[in-house]
C-alpha cells in the first residue's frame, strides 16, 4: 500500500475521531483563524499563555479533513509548557515528526495549517504581523 | 443512445492507444477516473505530434519554404478540423486559444470591456466554473456592469423559471456551462440561447465538458460563442477552441497585439489580418493543433454518439453502485438525458481529501476539491466534494474498483 494508507494510521485516526481540546477557551491570550484554501478546511487556535509567557493552555476547532485536524489535536496537546518562541521556532519538520507518518507532497499543507494559525496568531499578538486571516498559501 | 450496450466499443483495442493506463502504482494498475480534469492522450494523437516535429516544424504563415508551407496548412487545416467537428461555418469562426479560461477571456476582454457599462447586466448560472464566473465578475467589476446568476433547483437542474427572470432587456450577455463540470447536469443551451436572443443579449457557451463526450452543433444552439479545451478530448493541452459567429468577430477588435495578427503596420497604426488570425498573435501551438485534429480524427473513428453512450453507461452504473452504498451523497440530477458521464459525490464519514488519498492508495485517481466551482460548493453546504469522471476506455470494472475503495475507507474511519 501507498502513502495514504501510511498516513491514516492509528494515531491519527484516534485523533482524528476523538479530538483533544476541541473547542474554545473563555479567556484565552490571542486566538486566530486560518485556512487551507486547497481543501476549504477552516481552523481556528485559542491560546491561553500564563505570567510567564508559557503557553498554559490551546484549544482547537472548526472542520476539515483528517490529516489537518489530527494535526490539530496533537499540536493543541503538544504545544502546552513551550514558550511562544519555541512555538514560533517550529517548521513543517516537526509536524511532521509530530505526526509520525510519510504526509504525501499535495496533503503537507493540511498538516501544517494548525501550526501557522498558532504562528500567526503568536506573531500577531506580538505586533509583528497584521492580518486577519492566515491562509497555507501566503 | 445510452441502451446501446458498453459492448458495442472495442474496449480492448482502444485501451491498447492508450499506455498510461497500463501503469501501475505498488503493483496495482492505474484506474484513471479523472477525465474531467483531463483526458488521457492515445497513440496515434501523440504520433501526430511528434511526426510534426520530426518531418514538418516550422513557423506557419512567413516562410516561403516548403516546410512553412507544410506547417502554415496543417495549422489552418485543423482550424477546417475543428469548424466541420462543431457545425461551423468555417475556418473564420475557429480562433485557437490556450484553453476554455483563455477563450473566456478573449471575448470578455475584446467584446466586453468596451461594450459593457454600468446599465448592463451580464447573467451566468450558479453552476459556472471559475473559468467563466471570475472572468465576467471581474469584467463586471471594471465596467460598473451586473452579474446575476441563475439559480439551481434540488436536483442541481437550472431553475429556467428564475431564468426567465433573469435574461431581461438589460442583459447584455449570457454566459452558461453546456455541462457542469461538478453536477454533471446538461443545461438546455438552446433554449438559454434563445432566451438570451429575445431580449437583444448575446450567449456564451462553455462547452468544456460538452465538445469531449457529444455531438455538438453550435449551428442548432445558435450560441454566438462556444468554447472548450483540446486536452479534455484525448487531444494535448495548450490548445482551446473559440467559435465565434463571424459578423461577431469581424466587429470585435482583438485584445492581444503583435505579429501573425496584422495586416498593414505603420509607425503610427496598424490594421488587422482577416478571422481567424487576427485573434491569433504571435507563433501560435502548430503541434498541438495538428494532435487536435488528430484527437478529432480519433474520437470520429469510434464514433462520438458511442462516446457519449459508453460514458453515461458508465456514469449511470456508477451512480446506482454508489447510491446502494446508502451513506454516499450523489449530486446533480439522476441518470438521463440530461445527465452527463461525471459523478460528483461525497462519502458521509469521510472528508473528500481524505477518501482522495485512501483511493489513491488503491491506484484510484479521482479529483477531490471544489472543482473550480467554491460558490456552487457553498450552496451545496460543502466545502469539497469527490468526482469520479469517465471517458471511453474505462471499464465497469474499474468502477468495481472505485466502490470498493469507498468501502475500505469507510472501514479505516469507522
Ligand atoms: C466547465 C468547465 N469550464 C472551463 C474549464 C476550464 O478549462 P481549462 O482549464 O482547459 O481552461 C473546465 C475545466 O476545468 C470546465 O470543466
Amino acid at each position: 500500500m501507498g502513502m495514504g494508507s501510511d498516513m491514516y494510521r492509528q494515531q491519527i485516526l484516534d485523533h482524528y475521531k476523538s479530538p483533544r481540546n476541541y473547542g474554545e477557551l473563555e479567556d484565552p491570550t490571542f486566538t486566530h483563524v486560518g485556512e487551507n484554501p486547497m481543501c476549504g478546511d477552516e481552523i481556528r487556535m485559542d491560546v491561553k499563555l500564563d505570567d510567564e509567557g508559557t503557553i498554559e493552555r490551546v484549544a482547537f476547532s472548526g472542520d476539515g479533513c483528517a490529516i489537518s485536524q489530527a494535526s490539530a489535536s496533537m499540536l493543541s496537546g503538544k504545544l502546552t509548557g513551550k514558550t511562544v518562541d519555541e512555538l514560533l521556532e517550529m517548521d513543517r519538520n516537526d509536524i511532521i515528526d509530530m505526526l509520525g507518518v510519510d504526509i504525501s507532497p499535495m496533503r503537507v499543507k493540511c498538516a501544517v495549517l494548525a501550526e501557522k494559525v498558532a504562528q500567526d496568531g503568536a506573531k500577531i499578538h506580538r505586533g509583528e504581523l497584521d492580518k486577519s486571516k492566515t491562509s497555507t498559501e501566503d | 443512445m445510452s441502451q446501446q450496450n458498453v459492448g458495442t466499443l472495442d474496449i480492448e483495442r482502444i485501451r491498447s492507444d492508450f499506455p498510461i493506463l497500463e501503469r501501475e502504482f505498488d503493483d496495482q494498475q492505474v484506474v484513471y477516473l479523472d477525465n474531467a480534469a483531463t483526458t488521457q492522450t492515445p497513440d496515434p494523437v501523440i504520433d501526430a505530434m511528434s511526426d510534426y516535429y520530426r518531418y514538418t516544424n516550422s513557423n506557419v504563415h512567413r516562410g516561403i519554404h516548403h516546410l512553412s508551407q507544410e506547417a502554415s496548412e496543417a495549422y489552418e487545416r485543423a482550424h477546417d478540423r475543428v469548424a466541420d467537428f462543431i457545425g461551423a461555418s468555417g475556418r473564420e469562426e475557429v480562433i485557437f486559444t490556450k484553453n476554455t479560461t483563455e477563450s473566456e477571456n478573449l471575448v470578455a476582454y475584446s467584446w466586453g470591456l468596451s461594450e459593457l457599462g454600468p446599465s448592463d447586466e451580464v447573467v451566468l448560472t450558479e453552476m459556472e466554473h471559475h473559468a467563466s464566473l471570475v472572468t465576467w465578475q471581474q469584467i463586471a467589476n471594471r465596467t460598473g456592469a451586473d452579474v446575476k446568476y441563475i439559480r439551481i433547483d434540488e436536483d442541481g437542474r437550472l431553475d429556467m423559471d428564475h431564468a426567465r427572470e433573469c435574461i431581461t432587456d438589460d442583459t447584455a450577455i449570457l454566459s452558461a456551462v453546456h455541462v457542469s463540470n461538478t453536477l454533471g447536469t446538461v443545461n438546455p443551451v438552446t433554449e438559454l440561447t434563445e432566451l438570451a436572443h429575445e431580449h437583444d443579449a448575446l450567449s456564451f457557451i462553455d462547452g468544456a465538458q460538452a465538445v469531449p463526450n457529444r455531438p455538438v452543433d453550435v449551428k442548432a444552439i445558435d450560441a454566438d460563442f462556444y468554447a472548450f479545451s483540446g486536452h479534455k478530448m484525448a487531444g494535448p493541452t495548450g490548445i482551446g477552441v473559440l467559435y465565434g459567429k463571424q459578423h461577431l468577430l469581424e466587429e470585435m477588435d482583438p485584445y492581444l497585439y503583435g505579429g501573425g495578427m496584422i495586416r498593414k503596420v505603420t509607425f503610427e497604426d496598424s490594421t488587422w489580418a482577416d478571422l481567424p488570425w487576427k485573434f491569433e498573435p504571435g507563433t501560435p501551438q502548430i503541434a498541438e493543433a495538428v494532435g487536435l485534429d488528430a484527437a478529432i480524427d480519433y474520437l470520429e473513428e469510434i464514433g462520438i454518439e458511442r462516446v457519449q453512450a459508453h460514458e453515461e453507461e458508465l456514469a449511470e452504473y456508477a451512480y446506482e453502485r454508489l447510491e446502494a452504498e446508502g451513506d454516499v451523497e450523489i449530486y446533480g440530477p439522476e441518470p438521463g438525458p440530461d445527465r452527463s458521464g461525471l459523478v460528483g459525490f461525497n462519502l458521509e464519514s469521510v472528508h473528500a481529501h481524505d477518501l482522495a488519498s485512501i483511493m489513491n492508495d488503491h491506484a484510484v485517481a479521482i479529483r477531490a476539491g471544489d472543482h473550480c466551482t467554491q460558490p456552487l460548493h457553498d450552496k451545496l453546504g460543502v466545502a469539497a466534494s469527490a468526482r469520479a469522471s469517465f471517458y471511453v476506455y474505462n471499464t465497469r470494472e474499474e468502477v468495481d474498483k472505485l466502490v470498493a475503495a469507498i468501502d475500505d475507507a469507510r472501514q479505516l474511519f469507522a
